[in-house]
């Protein structure tokens, strides 16, 4: 079961996130917090034409809410911010075994372990929920300097 | 003494198995496993002396009440009061500071008046404070402490003050074992004519208590990290602060007269317990204590220290594990990080080896900032624990790093 949720790609992405850091331009950001664990991220977008053009975050976790953060971030870069806050909606449902239907949208899938470790279920969707923010929360200009 | 096996057989749950393994529960300081002596005297209250408490004429209500005033002599005996009559029911440890702070509090704290609490309280013993001090425009001060968990005794000697109205201590640290030195930490408060509250909640089940020969004023419990019941527990306070304090909870019970021009107060420890208590869990509580002080705190402890030492060289024999809460005096309470693996995610892999940790901030935000840390493994140790369960802990955590290898 446990070989499930830690499996390679996770540690790998959990290990090297990608997307991590800072972005050039921002226009939209916003962070989340787990107040039970402490894990904090923080999403960075640049979204133009309704399109998130470029993403990044930053923040600390354990492996399981940094390799999401990072595998979202791989998955919903160029997309619609329709399409991404419906990628959400089908990757909660799934990690919350309120469907049985496989994502087959990649690396994402080998999140479903978290399914069998219900106090993990924050942790995989923390990044995810300060998207869901961040795409509302447009940056002031005075946010925007480093 | 008893032997180790009928010992267990006095734990039923820790015969289960959790994820085709067998249990190691090392949770304790979370809550402990309670042993079938206190859920069957429990069980008798409600099957045979079920009524309310101080209100009936008849003899069943008679002797409900007699078993809830037991408990509460119980209570007193094992924490060395004067009487039972200042030790107060309450839902736990948390209502217990709560009652402080907002019936003293309020009554006693003024602007600019600091309350300074250690810097690794609980935030049971700090957040009650805030809120008393924001309404009285007191302040809250931390009191340093070491990274070894080790309270900074010279850096509150410095601090106290005419201003200072009120010093808080853990008597055992929940998230690095450390035993805090109380009498020292009272004799301080007590010489700028503060009072002192002391968190018990992780002192009970591992400590001797003597509230007066520390002088105390204030003594916070919690019945459920002590072989008892969750959902009760006591404050002991001294007679004569109870007694100037005003009420806390209004209700029937609490009162002597009642008109709505006016209502007089029952005496301690009644004024602080309106409405109707939690019966069974009271003597419950009661009877966990008995059944402690039967087995014997010091073979407890003895029990515990072992197992946590052997917990903790083994542990930092494996590397990139960094042991936390390094102080000479200490429950057994092994707190650990381990290299750059998150602490959930070590939690995560020993529940899946039937290994039962708390992993995260415990409860103690600023603590873990002090000591740089977003949280910790932390293995808390009680008398029934096994080698057995130690090993688990072992293999499970080689496990994790074989994974993040
Ligand atoms: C040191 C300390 N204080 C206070 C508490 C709060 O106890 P309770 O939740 O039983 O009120 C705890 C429990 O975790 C504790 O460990």
């Amino acid at each position: 079961m446990l070989n499930e949720l830690y499996q390679e790609t996770i540690l790998d992405h959990g290990r090297k996130p990608r997307n991590f850091g800072l972005l050039p331009m921002v226009t939209h950001c916003a962070e989340g917090h787990n107040p039970l664990c402490g894990d904090q991220i923080r999403v960075h977008l640049l979204i133009e034409d309704d399109t998130i053009q470029d993403i990044s975050f930053e923040g600390c976790g354990c492996a399981i809410s940094l390799a999401s953060a990072s595998l979202m971030s791989s998955a919903i870069k160029g997309k619609k911010v329709g399409e991404a806050l419906g990628l959400f909606e089908r990757f909660h449902a799934t990690v919350t075994n309120a469907s049985d239907e496989e994502l087959g949208i990649g690396d994402l899938d080998c999140l479903i372990g978290v399914r069998d470790h219900a106090n993990r279920i924050k942790c995989a969707t923390l990044a995810w929920h300060a998207l869901k923010v961040a795409v509302q929360s447009p940056v002031t200009q005075s946010q925007e300097l480093p | 003494m008893m032997t180790n096996t009928s010992l267990l057989d006095q734990f039923p749950l820790l015969k289960e198995k959790v994820r085709g393994h067998r249990l190691a529960y090392l949770d304790n300081a979370a809550t402990t496993q309670k042993p079938l002596p206190v859920l069957e005297e429990m069980d008798r209250i409600y099957r045979t002396l079920n009524a309310n408490v101080h209100r009936g004429v008849h003899t069943l209500s008679q002797q409900a009440t007699d078993a809830f005033e037991e408990a509460r002599a119980k209570v007193a005996r094992f924490i060395k009061a004067s009487e039972p009559a200042e030790v107060i029911f309450t839902k736990g440890c948390t209502e217990s500071i709560n009652l402080v702070a907002q019936s003293w509090g309020l009554a006693n704290l003024k602007p600019g008046d600091e309350i300074l609490l250690s810097h690794g309280e609980h935030h049971a013993n700090i957040v009650p404070w805030q809120l008393a001090a924001e309404r009285c425009g007191a302040v809250v001060r931390p009191i340093p402490i070491f990274e070894s968990g080790e309270l900074d005794l010279k850096a509150l000697s410095e601090m106290v003050s005419s201003k200072t109205k009120v010093v808080g201590i853990k008597h055992v640290c929940n998230a690095l074992g450390t035993i805090n030195p109380i009498a020292e930490v009272v004799r301080l408060a007590h010489s700028v004519g503060a009072i002192c509250i002391v968190d018990g909640a992780q002192g009970l089940a591992h400590e001797p208590v003597d509230v007066q020969a520390w002088g105390v004023d204030f003594y916070a419990m919690s019945a459920h990290k002590t072989y008892g019941p969750m959902g009760v527990g006591a404050l002991y306070g001294k007679r004569s602060l109870l007694e100037s304090m005003p009420p806390f909870m209004g209700g029937g019970d609490m009162i002597r007269t009642v008109s709505f021009d006016g209502t007089t107060f029952n005496e301690i420890p009644n004024k602080f317990e309106p409405g109707t208590p939690n019966v069974p869990g009271v003597v419950g509580f009661g009877a966990a204590l008995d059944w402690l002080a039967a087995f014997g705190l010091p073979q407890a402890t003895a029990i515990e220290n072992d197992l946590a030492d052997r917990a903790a060289a083994e542990l930092s024999s494996l590397p990139g594990v960094v042991l936390r809460g390094t102080a000479s005096q200490k429950v057994g309470i092994v707190s650990f990080t381990l290299d750059s693996v998150h602490p959930h995610d070590i939690g995560t892999i020993l529940d899946s080896e039937g290994v039962a940790v708390r992993t995260g901030h415990h409860c103690c935000m600023p603590l873990m900032r002090r000591l740089n840390v977003p949280a910790t493994v932390r293995a808390s140790f009680a008398l029934y624990n096994q080698p057995e369960d130690v090993e688990a802990l072992i293999k499970g955590v080689q496990k994790v790093q074989k994974i993040f290898a």
